[in-house]
């Protein structure tokens, strides 16, 4: 029993070694003076200040991206759980797979396809929402489900119909019934909905253009043409975007499964 | 206003922005996968060109690695947090769920700085060792984005099992190996088979990690890359993207009905 655990410990450390070695090593490599030399080079935020100089559109288009990302989805997301839910059945099955599919299909896959159909229209191929349309189609079935499963868990058919006893129509009963009783499902799909987006690449890379870069595009771009230090300053100025993203995501998806277990 | 009105409107937005950008375009690039020379002899000429051919088993021999290594690996970390309560397993568990968020690039450059020309093994060991761009480098970064989706799998899984079982095993006299081969394993298979059926689909889609590495690799997604990009082989590049969809929608589907979770096929 001992030496089993003594194993499974281990294999657990070296999994996290692996995992975390790496990113240690580009937050420092991100704020040393010379990499090639170590730490004893000194310590910089020269990196830094050059990759916000070089890359700081980059940064601003992606919050912006996630931010009318979040929106279009709580927008196409909400109202459709919260049918989905009111009208279970084979109908709303298929409509929920379909959706799906972008959590199937590889995004490369996804990206050709919208390039074969719209590529053409160049006032839409060159403009930022056409990027947008990408992550929309990525993320909103997170959104769908986040909300879906806590409207699966309350009693909305009663919630709605004392709320009808006392006048309310569809639209009142759905924004001060349905809405406040959705609002964890809507923080911890939307907190999946920013984070997923501002680090979406495989479709972004097909549909960006020169002129439309996002962090992970520049990533890239930084990863194949830059120096190894720049490279990792722009590594770590995302992780410090998208590490306090995850763990509210993890917080808020964890609290929204314990309220409606 | 009827309610049965009211809920066709809440529905209508997701079903006109599902036809627009999902619908048409997969019927888009399933025709336009016909609309070279050789028609719908496209998926034919897949068959007959060795590159693809090898291309595609490259991708399936590294995906089905990756796949038993994240089993092994997630599994063991799984059950050991699930069993164990100690100071740092919090931030043991954060550091494995990490990944979660890297998208593919950055999961490649984490592989660049282990094993690239300026990476860590190379400045360690004496000599030259640079294995970043190999296909073992491939392995490698496909086993970092695989480790944290199929351990909260596992561990979901792992925490709604019956401690009383294991215990009857071992009232019974069975060995450590014994419990967890005989109980543990058969009671985690339908979660086994689900995450590495996602581990699998993850790896033969991921294209960030194989952008970053996979200069000299021919992985699928990198071909159909190149096909459209490079060779402007629009119908072949379609093709090649069909086929790669309906295996990984295939694979997913067939694990979703063995376990019932949603994760994504990114990377």
């Amino acid at each position: 029993m001992r030496i089993t655990k003594l194993l499974q410990l281990s294999v657990t450390l070296l999994a996290c070694t692996f995992l975390l070695v790496p990113t240690i090593q580009s937050v420092l490599a991100g704020v040393t003076a010379n990499y090639f030399r170590g730490l004893s080079s000194g310590l910089t935020l020269k990196w830094v200040a050059e990759v916000w100089s070089l890359y700081s559109g980059s940064i601003f288009l992606s919050i912006w991206l996630a931010l009318a990302c979040l929106v279009v989805t709580a927008v196409i997301g909400v109202p459709a759980a919260y049918a989905l839910a009111r009208r279970p059945g084979r109908w709303s099955r298929v409509i929920e797979e379909f959706v799906s599919l972008p959590l199937a299909i590889p995004g490369l896959a996804l990206a050709l396809a919208l390039l074969q159909l719209y590529g053409s229209l160049q006032g839409f191929r060159a403009h930022w929402s056409f990027i947008l349309v990408g992550h929309v189609l990525y993320t909103l079935p997170f959104m769908l489900r986040a909300v879906l499963a806590v409207l699966a868990a309350i009693d909305l058919k009663s919630l709605e119909e004392s709320a009808a006893t006392l006048g309310a129509g569809p639209w009142r009963r759905f924004v001060d019934v349905v809405v406040p009783n959705a609002l964890p499902g809507i923080l911890a799909g939307g907190l999946t909905v920013v984070t997923l987006s501002i680090g979406e690449f495989n479709l972004t890379w097909m549909l960006h253009t020169p002129f439309l870069k996002t962090l992970p595009v520049g990533l890239a771009d930084s990863y194949a043409s830059m120096r190894l230090e720049i490279a990792s300053a722009y590594t770590l100025v995302f992780f410090v975007m998208i590490v306090p993203l995850l763990l509210a995501m993890q917080w808020a998806s964890s609290r929204a499964q314990r309220m409606f277990r | 206003m009827s309610i049965r009105f009211f809920t066709f409107a809440c529905l209508l937005p997701l079903i006109s922005f599902a036809l627009a950008f999902l619908a048409l375009p997969l019927v888009r690039l399933i025709l336009g996968a016909a609309s070279g020379e050789a028609g719908w002899g496209v998926y034919w000429q897949i068959l007959q060109t060795p590159r693809y051919i090898s291309a595609l088993l490259q991708t399936i021999w590294i995906s089905a690695a990756v796949t038993l290594a994240a089993l092994a690996i997630s599994t063991t970390a799984a059950l050991f947090l699930q069993r164990n309560r100690f100071p740092g397993r919090s931030l043991l568990l954060s550091v494995l769920t990490l990944p979660l968020a890297f998208p593919g690039v950055v999961v490649g450059f984490m592989i660049i700085l282990l094993a690239g020309r300026q990476g860590l093994v190379n400045q360690l060991t004496p000599g030259h060792t640079v294995f970043a761009y190999s296909s073992f480098g491939l392995f490698l970064g496909y086993l970092y984005f695989s480790i944290p989706r199929v351990l909260l799998t596992v561990m979901a899984a792992a925490e709604k099992l019956d401690p009383a079982l294991e215990e009857a095993a071992r009232t019974l006299g069975a060995p450590a190996w014994r419990v967890t081969w005989d109980v543990l394993l058969p009671a985690l298979r339908p979660a086994l088979i689900a995450s590495g059926a996602i581990a699998f689909a993850t790896a033969m889609g991921a294209f960030g990690t194989a952008f970053t590495l996979a200069t000299d690799i021919d992985v699928l997604p990198m071909v159909i890359y190149t096909e459209f990009t490079l060779s402007a082989n629009f119908a072949m590049a379609s093709a090649l993207s069909v086929v790669l969809g309906l295996v990984t929608w295939g694979l997913l589907l067939a694990a979703r009905s063995l376990s019932g979770g949603t994760i994504a096929a990114g990377g």
